[in-house]
């Protein structure tokens, strides 16, 4: 079995998948088969795991050559960061497909741009999947380009009013980035060609000998890339704007899996290939992801709509992400990596709940909500698990990765720490202020009939068509028809609460929260080799420690007490 | 003194007299066939002339002799003036294949309601009785095929001529007929007209240049053989200011042809005005020959001296991109879009011809500029074959709808054709998965090897732009509404005309090619390899 290609057929399932789904006739039998094709990645992902051996480094590896001209192989490998990421990502898809079952689906004849959703999301799956798996860089960066598209797709197709610009904003910024990262990229070849043969295997480039100035230069191109895409304090301003227009679905694959390429590039290429200067860049990296810490969160709690609220969260915890991996030190490398994990798991269920509270709210905006508690128990009940794992709260999963990070941060500086641990005292304020206004209160059920004809930004599953209409001049028929949609269906709608199987969507979420706070071993168990690798790897080159030399030893002992 | 009888490599030659021997056979076809039958003939004589000489390129490619160490296949022919080597042959095979594309384009008579694209009469004057007469009897110029052959002809020369003055005439056999075809077209007649004299007056001022270039550089090196140009250029013998600025006179020449800025103003108004398919082909093809005469010239007769020239290029590459970029930014119109698109083209071309280095700073392996630039060149001309092929399906009332708005909601109503010009533009953008951007690595790479690290950021840079004005049609065509005209009736939009199997059968290769080359590159990064250098 140990030839069989599993990675390839991770990558094809989703893939083969969408182009099968996009082709078939039925809109309801394309969700259907979209779903078994997510679950079935589920399924090979599941495989995949079973077979990773602890402790062994890069495995499942398969390498062809693809362009020989320029040292392009088609290599694929799984190793412990990536086995991880995978796995977020195989888990994630299906929920999300299985949320925008009825979320995705605009009615009124649109039956087409169901079908779209679920096949670009499924695109969107497997490129993800290859940009984790890629052990070459040309590779790597050619799948981190093409993820592009169906998430581009993704946002300017669904979503509400105003998408169309969203989806330009997003492309701008992450095409930018690409570009820069396209620089660096030919710069790697053309020190790899001067060392000798060009190649583009990790392998081969880690082992290169570059000179600092390269070195150097070659590692902003893939920083600036990375904290586009991860976002980070400047370059975030995409951010906010996507996940406000787009469905929630969109944004948990974009924020949870999309995003978490830069964060993963940052260990995978800007530490792995350039330890030199990852180690020199510090300080500007650990500021930015300071900066975004607190910015973040200041923006979060000042926002009104829901799901900008919800992505901006997310700025402050790339933030804390970041400041994890490049604190150089195994407590902060771990923590960053189960970061990213949590992350993925928390947000998802915040942004998937947010969205059925939007649901039944027809509105995104708080201020107009509130009372949502009575109606809907259970809905309340996870929408504040899902916060209460966004703040972090002993117990929920999130909370052993933020404190890893914060321990490396004291230990890395301590007024980094204190600077990380104002954090969690905004994300306590943004989370419970959110849930105060949006579940407890009277709610404005009287006042709501008063507030419905100043609908401006109803949310896109009220409007007539997937497609509808894109920001300029569009914008002006949109609002025109808005007064008799807002009357047509209840003003507010029946705030009834979560059905069955949306309570089935949500529980793997949960549970995986829970379950991780309880019992982070296995996470650990994944992750740790890696770290390890990567901290022999990086200190190999390292002059000057950022860590005090008497400090590893305590590091080492804390390990083993895991 | 004795007339000795030249001796002609007829065999190695065999495509070029195909084509050449074929334009005439069309103009023959032209005088003696009545009317009714001109068309199918010359069609037909068209296409066997061009699969005829590809086969035999194909045929001559593939039994070059090796020279210098096996680091060139080829041979001189014709007593020197002409060379038959690994990237002629390359490009020979690109400017048929791209021909073939034009001719189907230009025998579509389906989308015109059964006449082509062409004037019916170009003699008679716009709005006159007797055009209205052509017009209800529905003539066509038939005469644009063998035109079209001649052209080919012409661009086939253009990059194999091994001296100036061969150079020179190539040149104008392949401007000559295009500004013929140019004033041609069937609709906005005075638009073709006036954008055919332009080119012409633009052009037969910049073959002045390109004149003086030659006579300037033979004053320099006493000979018009490139190699004998080299040699003097070695040698350092002569006078340095002759060379100097007959080079640049040589380059202002071909950087017209190729639309590089700062002669780049005839682009948007011929590409506009020619008829589309007409745009279609000349501007595919002519920057693939264009490109390789360019090459030829300043790597074969300039190469030992690219220290004068490649700061020339520098500057040049990157005035190019950037007012290519930029200014097609504001463009509402699709083919002056794509006009100024092409001219951002040539700016990345040339950042792959400025990327030359010496064989020995070269590592094993490692991609030469002139196979990126060739690469590149396929890539470029399939696309905008393609999307220029999309653009005279997309019609109202008043003909091809060119305007910006006009294309609002295209995507819903015709996902298809849509879906291809998306590509073809994603391609031009350089979006990975496509062939523009392993097109766009290639150059880039070479200049970077170069040590042209300024030239790269900006092209970065500008693709940043380009890619703005790309993704803004792929924007307004997926994911807008048509406008609402002031009466709050929708106003007229664009729709999709079905055409002949002759259009749909181009985008389609197109695309195909485009996907294809994008996803596995290796052969035809081996076929430019494989092409080896120049001989000299």
């Amino acid at each position: 079995m140990s030839d069989f290609p599993w990675l390839t057929v991770l990558v094809a399932v989703p893939l083969v998948g969408s182009v099968v789904v996009a082709a078939l006739p039925r809109a309801e039998l394309a969700k259907l088969v979209a779903l078994l094709v997510s679950v079935l990645t589920l399924g090979v992902g599941v495989a995949v795991a079973l077979q990773y051996e602890l402790r062994e480094g890069m495995q499942l590896t398969e390498t062809h050559d693809w362009i020989s001209a320029f040292g392009v192989h088609y290599a694929l490998g799984v190793d412990g960061l990536s086995l991880l990421m995978v796995l977020l990502t195989v888990v994630l898809v299906p929920l999300v497909l299985a949320y925008s079952w009825t979320h995705a689906d605009p009615g009124s004849g649109a039956s087409g741009s169901a079908r779209s959703f679920f096949a670009w999301a499924l695109a969107l799956e497997a490129l993800s999947l290859a940009v984790f798996l890629a052990t070459d860089v040309f590779l790597f960066y050619v799948v981190f380009e093409a993820t592009l598209i169906p998430a581009y797709f993704l946002i300017g197709g669904f979503g509400k009013a105003g998408r169309g610009a969203a989806a330009v904003k997003f492309l701008m910024f992450q095409l930018g980035g690409g570009l820069v990262l396209l620089a660096s990229v030919i710069g790697l070849y053309v020190v790899s060609a001067q060392a000798g043969e060009p190649s583009y295997l990790h392998s081969d480039l880690a082992a290169l000998d570059m000179s600092t100035a390269a070195e150097r230069w070659i590692f902003a191109g893939f920083l600036i890339a990375f904290v586009v895409k991860a976002p980070l304090f400047p370059l975030h301003t995409w951010l906010a704007d996507t996940t406000e227009k787009a469905t929630p679905g969109t944004s948990v694959l974009l924020v949870c899996v999309l995003d978490k390429i830069g964060t993963y590039g940052m260990l995978r290429f800007c530490l792995e290939l350039f330890p030199g200067a990852s180690q020199w860049a510090t300080p500007l990296v650990v500021t930015l992801a300071l900066i975004s810490i607190v910015y973040g969160a200041l923006l979060a709690i000042g926002q009104d709509d829901l799901l900008r609220l919800v992505g901006l969260t997310s700025l402050s915890h790339f933030g804390f992400i970041t400041l994890g991996i490049f604190a150089f030190s195994s407590q902060g490398q771990s923590g960053a990596i189960l970061y990213m994990v949590n992350h993925g798991l928390g947000t998802a269920a915040l942004f998937l709940t947010a969205g059925h509270v939007i649901e039944r709210r027809g509105t995104s905006s708080i201020r107009r909500m509130g009372g949502m508690e009575k109606l809907a128990p259970v809905l309340a009940g996870l929408f504040l698990v899902a916060g209460l794992a966004t703040l972090s709260l002993p117990g929920l999963s999130p909370f052993v990765s933020e404190l890893l990070v914060i321990i490396a941060a004291f230990d890395y500086h301590w007024w980094v720490g204190a600077v990380a641990v104002t954090g969690i005292v905004l994300a306590a304020i943004y989370v419970l202020s959110m849930y105060q206004r949006v579940m407890t209160g009277p709610g404005p059920l009287a006042g709501d009939h008063a507030a419905a004809g100043e609908h401006h930004d109803d949310p896109a599953h009220r409007e007539p068509a997937g497609h509808g209409t894109a920001a300029g001049p569009g914008t002006g028929t949109a609002t025109a028809t808005r007064p008799e949609a807002a009357v047509a269906p209840p003003a507010v709608p029946e705030a009834r609460d979560l059905r069955p199987h949306e309570v089935a969507v949500l529980t793997p979420l949960v549970v995986g929260l829970v379950l991780f706070g309880f019992f982070p071993m296995p996470l650990f168990d994944v992750a740790n080799p890696y770290v390890e690798d990567l901290m022999a790897r990086v200190d190999v080159d390292d002059d000057a420690p950022a860590v005090p030399p008497g400090t590893t030893v305590e590091h080492a002992a804390e390990e083993g007490a895991h | 003194m004795d007339f000795v009888k030249p001796t002609i490599e007829y065999a190695e030659l065999a495509p070029l007299l195909i084509v050449l021997g074929g334009a005439c056979l069309g103009v023959v076809v032209e005088a003696f066939l009545p009317r009714a039958v001109r068309r199918t003939v010359q069609v037909a004589l068209a296409t066997v002339v061009l699969l005829a000489a590809f086969a035999t390129t194909i045929w001559v490619a593939t039994d070059l002799a090796e020279v210098a160490d096996g680091a060139a296949r080829g041979l001189l022919a014709a007593e020197g003036t002409i060379v038959v080597d690994g990237p002629t042959v390359f490009l020979w095979g690109l400017v048929l294949l791209l021909s073939l594309g034009g001719v189907a384009l230009f025998a579509e008579r389906r989308i015109e309601g059964g006449v082509s694209a062409f004037a019916g009469q170009a003699a008679a004057l716009p709005g006159t009785e007797a055009e209205r007469e052509v017009s209800t009897r529905g003539w066509e110029h038939t005469e644009v095929y063998p035109l079209l052959l001649f052209a080919v002809g012409g661009m086939m020369l253009f990059p194999a001529s091994n001296d100036l003055l061969t150079m020179f005439v190539a040149l104008e056999v392949l401007s000559l007929p295009l500004y013929l075809l140019t004033g041609l077209a069937r609709r906005r007649r005075l638009l073709s007209q006036e954008a055919a004299l332009k080119y012409f007056l633009l052009g037969a001022f910049s073959s002045g240049f390109f004149l003086y270039g030659v006579a300037l550089v033979y004053g320099f090196a006493g000979s018009m053989q490139l190699a004998a140009i080299a040699e003097a250029v070695r040698n350092d013998t002569g006078n340095q200011g002759l060379l100097l600025v007959g080079m640049g006179m040589l380059a202002v020449g071909l950087l017209f042809k190729v639309g590089a800025a700062p002669f780049q103003g005839w682009t948007p108004d011929v590409y506009q005005g020619a008829p589309t398919a007409v745009t279609a082909f000349m501007s595919a093809a002519t920057k693939v020959a264009a490109f390789g005469a360019l090459l030829r010239l300043f790597y074969v007769a300039f190469g030992s001296d690219r220290w004068s020239w490649q700061p020339m290029m520098w500057v040049i590459a990157i005035l190019t991109m950037v007012v290519g970029a930029v200014v097609a930014v504001s463009q509402t119109d699709v083919k002056r879009m794509l006009a100024y698109s092409s001219v951002a083209h040539t700016g990345f071309l040339l950042t792959g011809v400025l990327g030359v280095q010496g064989a020995g700073e070269l590592a094993d392996g490692q991609v030469t500029s002139l196979q990126a630039v060739l690469f590149y060149l396929a890539t470029y001309g399939v696309a905008t074959l393609g999307a220029f092929a999309v653009v005279t399906l997309v019609r109202d009332s008043n003909g091809e709808a060119t305007h910006f708005d006009r294309w609002a909601g295209l995507g819903r109503r015709s996902p298809w054709l849509a879906g291809a010009f998306a590509l073809y533009l994603l391609s031009m953008a350089g979006i990975p998965l496509t062939a523009g951007f392993v097109g766009k690595w290639a150059v880039f790479t070479v200049a970077m090897s170069a040590g042209a690290w300024p030239v790269v950021l900006t092209a970065i840079a500008s693709s940043i732009v380009a890619i703005f004005f790309y993704v803004r049609y792929i924007r307004i065509m997926f994911f807008a509404e048509p406008d609402v005209g002031p009466d709050g009736h929708p106003g007229e939009v664009a729709s999709v005309t079905t055409p002949s199997l002759l259009t749909s059968a181009t985008i389609a290769a197109g695309v195909l090619a485009t996907i294809v080359i994008g996803v596995v590159p290796g052969p035809v990064l081996d076929l430019a390899s494989r092409a080896g250098d120049f001989i000299r």
